[in-house]
């Protein structure tokens, strides 16, 4: 048996009849029991984003016909939409941006976004072309990979454009997964 | 796989631990009374957790941090549990450090050569009371807004460097996001490091000395592995299971409304485990609060530091159970009127309803469809008429009209009624009892102004009284085809069910017939004569805005007018406000459709008045 004076020594290894088998395991469970509840409650919280859809909403009014030249050169828009971060939700803001350009009577509109890695792409009107400026992808007009060499792994994401009353061209916008072939939404 | 055990054994030496751990001597065996020191470290490690996963969603800003506190509350998965698990397992953590306090003096721990083990004991029990009072706080609610205004401004009274310990604490000289961002900072990484600290502190002394065993000893020595475990295990359990009680009875911890600085909240008192404290000043003179906010705690502290000393004395230990006995007993008869006080005092019962409604109606409203504006969910409250309504009736109306008997609030105010009672203003039960000979000069209509003697009660009395049945129904229907005016919200499905009877009805309120328009004004028919209040668009939320705004204009009473100020001209009101207070009386204010929504009823009431 271990002194007072001397806590660390260990007592002689207890009798392990039936009784200790039964207070290990009912210890074990409890113990088990009591470590899991809180990282499980922390769990759920932190997954939360797993269960929430993006809002990809209805098309937004972009621009109006008459702000796009004729020549088919593209323009960059802002997209103004409700923005839902969380608990704010915010009418009117700037959600994301587009490349509005005339093709005979239609109108294309491209995501502004590269699908690479998500960088903002410019447009080179000497070149008239898309550039990408972090990994230096570029895109035809059409938004077609320009330069096989292009890290880029598909062409600039093109938008389902409406015009309605004549003028005025609306944008379901969308964003889409960067760095994967196929255009997936997020 | 023993192979990876010993190789990792020869790197760590993993398993002298475990085994020194497992295998701690218990003298005398297993006992239930030892399990105190277990349960706490069981319940720091469940705030830890649980704390982390609430950082992950929360964010410490005058703007967003009761919207992150809503949205972890209402809208995250398990999130009113997770809040619900840190906030009672806050309390039952006071709890059982006194209950492990209490073992540790009646138990003798303190002793010799334990001394430092129990002052490191102290540090930790002022460390996790301080943790309490800087969570309380994070929400950003009402309560935990003044309540801790409360404690800021006793720091300020400290001797020399009160005002800046206050400035420091506060970020600056009011409250706003730098408060927020140090309390944060205190309670979720400065606080918790030093307990951390002092843990390890504190058990590496505890393994040094070794358990204090409680004489006599009824059986042999033991080891820690499995008895006391178990027992430890069982008790954290019983913890556990009471925290999962108090959260599924009052579903999660309580979020009040959103901090408002303009806002009065008497409801506002700390945390039930400090009400001792707070309810220790109120003994205390203006000029002399520096007792029993400092003086006196400060002095307990001192002999409970003082308390391995005292025992050394012949009779020490016996002084030091009396004084914690005493100690604990003035706490409790403390916190005992504390509540007791509140419970009887029918002002703070008003203002905890006051709370609850206002907590409840911010939720509904930051659930529209509008949502929370970036401004915070404060201006949802500041902007709704359903809250701003009632409270500038009572303020500005009230002490001349009622709204159903009482001054919107549900008090009563000191002088009489002298003006009418506005609700249901408009509504056909409104206009009917106003037409009605018995009621018209009764202090619910006219009887309490100048108007009781004035040509509209006289017509009422005389005329009207003397209406035969077939102009009684012309009545009713004058009555629905005016009542119309006012597109009440509360009306529209009966206005849309009786469009015809209102086209007769307005008819009827043009015609000569009735003698309307030898006063009023009703579209294009009537008198320009300023003697009457116009009656085109009567009650409608226009109508009643331009009234309110100025009554005595000559589109209403014009020089007739009694004693009712002109709210907008002389700037009592703000457009605001009047459009608030209109929208109110209308019965305009946001309401959820129908349908499957979050059960938003108050939850049970709470034992405990905060």
């Amino acid at each position: 048996m271990a002194s007072h004076d001397c806590p660390h020594c260990p007592p002689p290894t207890p009798p392990d009849d039936r009784r200790s088998f039964l207070a290990k395991a009912a210890a074990i469970i409890i113990g088990g029991a009591l470590a899991i509840t809180a990282p499980v409650a922390g769990l759920f919280v932190f997954l939360d984003p797993l269960r929430r859809k993006s809002d990809s909403g209805g098309a937004v009014l972009v621009a109006s016909l008459n702000a796009l030249p004729e020549n088919g050169e593209p323009r960059k828009f802002s997209v103004l939409a409700t923005r839902v971060d969380a608990w704010n939700r915010s009418p009117n803001v700037p959600i994301g941006a587009v490349y509005l350009q005339r093709v005979g009577d239609k109108v294309r509109a491209l995501n502004v976004v590269c699908p690479h890695a998500g960088c903002f792409v410019d447009y080179r009107s000497a070149k008239n072309h898309f550039f990408c400026p972090c990994h230096n992808s570029s895109f035809a007009l059409d938004g077609q990979v320009q330069d096989p060499k292009s890290p880029s792994p598909r062409g600039l994401d093109d938008l389902v454009v409406e015009i309605r009353n004549g003028t005025e061209v609306w944008v379901k916008f969308q964003n889409f997964r960067a760095g994967t072939h196929d255009k997936i939404p997020v | 796989m023993k192979a990876f055990f010993d190789w990792a054994d020869q790197r760590t030496g993993y398993k002298k631990l475990v085994h020194e751990t497992l295998y701690e001597n218990v003298p005398g065996g297993a006992r239930w009374r030892y399990v105190w020191g277990s349960t706490l470290a069981f319940c720091f490690s469940i705030q830890v957790i649980t704390g982390l996963a609430l950082w992950v969603a929360y964010s410490a800003s005058s703007q967003t941090a009761w919207e992150s506190v809503y949205y972890i509350q209402h809208e995250m998965w398990g999130g009113w549990f997770l809040r619900g698990l840190h906030h009672y397992t806050a309390h039952a953590m006071t709890v059982l450090l006194v209950f492990h306090l209490m073992q540790v003096v009646i138990d003798g721990a303190y002793k010799a050569p334990r001394e430092i083990n129990f002052w490191s004991g102290v540090v930790l029990l002022l460390l996790v009371l301080a943790l309490s009072l800087t969570g309380y706080l994070l929400p950003w609610d009402q309560k935990g807004f003044w309540a801790t205004k409360v404690a800021t401004s006793i720091a300020a009274i400290t001797p020399f460097i009160g005002p800046e310990l206050q400035k420091l604490v506060v970020g600056g000289s009011d409250y706003g996001h730098h408060t927020l961002t140090r309390f944060f900072a205190l309670h979720a990484g400065i606080i918790p490091g030093a307990i951390i600290a002092f843990i390890v502190a504190h058990i590496y002394l505890f393994r040094r000395h070794g358990l204090t065993p409680k004489e006599p000893r009824r059986r042999p020595d033991a080891a820690f592995w499995p008895d006391q475990v178990l027992r430890d295990a069982v008790a954290c359990l019983a913890v556990l299971l009471v925290v999962v009680f108090f959260i599924i009875r009052y579903r999660g911890a309580e979020l009040g409304a959103p901090a408002d600085a303009s806002e009065q909240f008497s409801a506002a008192r700390p945390e039930w485990y400090f009400l001792f404290l707070f309810q220790l000043l109120k003994y205390f003179p203006g000029g002399t609060e520096i007792w029993g906010a400092i003086v006196i705690p400060a002095l307990l502290m001192g002999v409970l530091i003082a308390m391995p000393f005292v025992g050394n004395w012949k009779l020490g230990h016996r002084f030091n159970l009396g004084f914690l006995w005493a100690m604990l007993a003035g706490i409790g008869l403390l916190t005992y009127l504390a509540r007791t006080e509140d419970a009887a005092s029918p002002d703070f019962v008003l203002a905890v309803q006051s709370a609850e409604r206002d907590a409840a109606r911010v939720i509904v409203l930051a659930q529209s469809p509008d949502g929370i504006p970036t401004a915070g969910a404060v201006t949802l409250l500041r902007n709704d008429a359903l809250t701003q309504g009632p409270k500038l009736f009572a303020k500005n109306c009230a002490s001349c009209h009622r709204y159903d008997d009482h001054d919107g609030l549900g008090s009563q105010p000191k002088d009489k009624i002298s003006a009418s009672d506005l609700k249901g203003f408009a509504s056909r039960e409104w206009i009917a009892g106003l037409l009605d000979p018995a009621r018209v000069d009764s202090l619910h209509y006219f009887g309490g102004s100048k108007q009781k003697t004035g040509k509209m009660v006289k017509f009422v009395k005389e005329d009207i009284a003397e209406f035969d049945a077939a102009q009684k129904a012309q009545l009713q229907k004058l009555i629905i085809g005016l009542s119309a005016e006012a597109g009440l919200k509360a009306q529209s499905a009966a206005d849309t069910r009786d469009a015809v009877v209102i086209a007769e009805g307005r008819k009827l309120v043009s015609s000569t017939a009735m003698n309307c328009t030898d006063c009023h004004k009703f579209h294009a028919e009537g008198t320009d004569d300023p003697s009457a209040p116009d009656l085109t668009g009567y009650g409608s939320r226009e109508w009643l805005l331009a009234f309110i705004s100025d009554p005595s204009h000559a589109r209403f009473y014009g020089e007739r007018n009694d004693r009712m100020p002109a709210y907008g001209p002389d700037k009592i009101l703000t457009a605001a406000e009047i459009g608030l207070v209109t929208d109110w009386l209308r019965g305009e204010w946001y309401e959820p459709k129908p349908g499957p929504l979050p059960d938003l009823s108050p939850p049970p009431q709470r034992a405990s008045p905060n």
